[in-house]
């Protein structure tokens, strides 16, 4: 996946962070740093948390094809892992 | 009689449009060209040998380990699998009479509208076999990242940079954080300086030190020494000190990537392509290009809270806006054009503060402490010109940036009111502390040639040199 937030637009009101903690983390009081291309398992988690942004600042790409079906056999695993 | 919505449609429909430059500005136009209908033949050139990929966290999340340099791509807004994509080939040349960008696998790529989006390179250490040792690294692409991060990972015993702006200031930030011992030189006063000036710039120095880095200003190196296997040992200081390091990092700023246009015509130089708000670019005479647009780090462009200044911004949200500027104003009508004059702004994260600016700080001969606390690096502080607000930078209080860009956008009284509480009164305006315009130190010369109305035209007197010059302000001013 590919994700990507505009941080002049990002207040660090940290909930990305909340919400897909292996992505988004606060760095210091408000500093948001972020993974760029994270692992497909985790689509559910950064798609709620691009969601939840309040000043709608990540933006997220998933791939086509080849990838999506890795996007889906991955969510899945991801499921089983937390028990979702 | 012929239409000119008649042209546009079946430009849109049949029309061809390259954009040289495949980053960010070339990413976000291609996009924007799409969206807004362009159903032609487009074309993007990039000399890098990837797709579109972001740069800010190459300093960041990148050296410090947490995110591979190859998972920087940045995300497609919209599907451009139907565009041309050349990527790994350099533009060597631009025809403006043929419409034609010449490229170094020999072959050209014919328009009717350009963008040009090559943005800056990292002006490297001057002396070339110095630049050569096996330990002196720049940063700007993800192979640079990747190389220095490999280097990291080895714990260097000693680490310098070389240049004290945001992307110096943010790779010490990340070593500190890596537990390496780390050196930082500037030539100037303080950290930052070009762009946010002296007086904000000591307290991001302080920052430094209270990190545990060994900050030395006023202070530039003279040379880099290697041993027998041409792999760095040392550097030489200008205060006649030396130091054993094994890395060095230089981070000098940046060069305009404008020499492919040598000969093409347009107002390109060593200060970047000058263009109008519309972002078309001047020729070589200043009048305005129609079907040349510019866009991004290599851009010059007019702004009118600014005096109309030509003013250059490598800042990643400069790059997104112009872009998407450019692209809309090469598919659109005259009277549907818009301009570019968003408020610029740009963010840095080191040594744990969130340093955010609105504005344009170099700009300002004042600044005040408007709220906030300068020990506790929270605070946030506004520029002023003649006594008006030109800009403002907060330490971990972002939150009231929107604020200031208002007051700047209605060109508001300096200083400004500041909002409701947490005031230190009265407010101390005092002297912003920017260094004279750094202005390079040799540009082409310009003259004119000819005399009757139709023959006067402006000519480059020589060639400009292609070695870099020694700047050590390392800013995105
Ligand atoms: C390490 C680092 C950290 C940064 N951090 C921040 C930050 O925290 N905040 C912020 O606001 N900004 C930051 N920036 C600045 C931001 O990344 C730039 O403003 C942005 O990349 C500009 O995009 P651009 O597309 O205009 O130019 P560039 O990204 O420079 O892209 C130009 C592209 O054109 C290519 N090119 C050049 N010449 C040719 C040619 N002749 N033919 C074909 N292709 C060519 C180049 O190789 C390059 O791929 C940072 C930059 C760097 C390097
Ligand atoms: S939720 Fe949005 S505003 Fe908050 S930290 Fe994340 S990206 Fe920034």
């Amino acid at each position: 996946m590919r994700v990507l937030v505009d941080l002049n637009r990002c207040q660090g009101y940290a909930q990305c962070c909340f919400l897909a903690p292996e992505s988004f983390k606060l760095v210091g009081e408000e500093a948001l740093m972020y993974d760029s291309g994270p692992d497909d398992a985790l689509k559910e988690k950064i798609e709620r948390a691009a969601a939840s942004c309040p000043v709608q600042a990540i933006m997220v790409e998933y791939m086509n094809g080849h990838a999506d079906e890795m996007v889906k056999s991955g969510t899945s695993e991801a499921e089983a892992r937390h028990g979702a | 009689m012929v239409h000119r919505a008649d042209v546009l449609q079946s430009f849109k429909k049949n029309g061809s449009i390259v954009i040289v430059g495949a980053s960010l500005a070339g990413l976000r136009a291609t996009e924007v060209l799409r969206k807004e209908g362009f159903a032609g033949r487009l074309t993007v050139i990039g000399d890098e040998p990837y797709e579109p990929y972001d740069r800010p966290p190459l300093s960041k999340q990148v050296l410090a380990g947490w995110v591979e340099a190859e998972h920087t791509t940045l995300p497609r807004q919209h599907p451009l699998d139907d565009v041309d994509w050349r990527l790994g080939i350099a533009a060597t040349g631009l025809d403006l009479r043929a419409r034609e960008v010449h490229l170094a696998d020999g072959q050209s790529v014919d328009f009717d509208r350009m963008l040009i989006a090559t943005g800056v390179r990292a002006r490297h250490w001057p002396k070339e076999d110095e630049a050569r040792l096996a330990g002196v690294f720049v940063v700007r692409t993800r192979d640079d990242a990747r190389l220095l991060r490999q280097k990291l990972e080895t714990k260097p015993r000693h680490v310098l940079i070389v240049g004290a702006g945001f992307t110096g200031s943010e790779m010490a930030s990340v070593c500190r954080d890596l537990g390496l011992t780390v050196t930082v030189t500037e030539r100037s006063a303080s950290p930052l300086i070009g762009a946010l000036g002296g007086e904000i710039g000591s307290i991001a120095g302080d920052l430094q030190r209270q990190h545990g880095v060994d900050l030395r200003c006023n202070t530039t190196v003279t040379a880099l020494e290697g041993d027998a296997e041409r792999t760095l040992r040392r550097a030489h200081f200008s205060d006649g000190s030396t130091l054993d390091v094994d890395v060095a990092v230089i981070a000098l700023g940046s060069i305009r990537n404008t020499e492919w246009l040598r000969g093409s015509r347009l107002a390109a130089g060593q200060l970047g392509v000058a263009c109008d708000a519309g972002c078309r670019a001047f020729d070589i005479n200043g009048i305005i290009t129609d079907d040349i647009f510019v866009a991004g780090d290599v851009a010059r462009f007019p702004h009118p809270l600014y005096a109309y200044q030509l003013i250059a911004l490598e800042h990643w949200g400069n790059a997104v806006a112009q872009a998407e500027a450019a692209a809309h104003n090469m598919v659109n009508s005259e009277a549907e054009r818009r301009p570019h004059i968003s408020i610029p702004a740009f963010w840095s994260i080191q040594f744990g503060v969130n340093i955010k600016s609105v504005g344009l700080p170099p700009f300002a001969d004042q600044v005040v402490i408007m709220q906030g606390s300068v020990e506790q690096h929270r605070f946030v502080a506004a520029y002023g010109h003649k006594g008006r607000t030109v800009a403002a930078v907060s330490f971990n209080q972002g939150r009231w940036l929107p604020y200031y860009e208002r007051l700047i956008a209605s060109a508001a009284a300096f200083p400004p009111t500041p909002p409701a509480y947490d005031v230190p009164i009265p407010l101390h305006p005092v002297p912003a502390k920017f260094p004279a315009a750094n202005a390079p130190t040799s540009t082409p010369t310009i003259a004119l040639t000819g005399y009757a109305p139709d023959e006067i035209c402006a000519t480059y007197l020589e060639e400009p040199p292609m070695t870099p010059v020694t700047v050590e302000s390392g800013g995105k001013a």
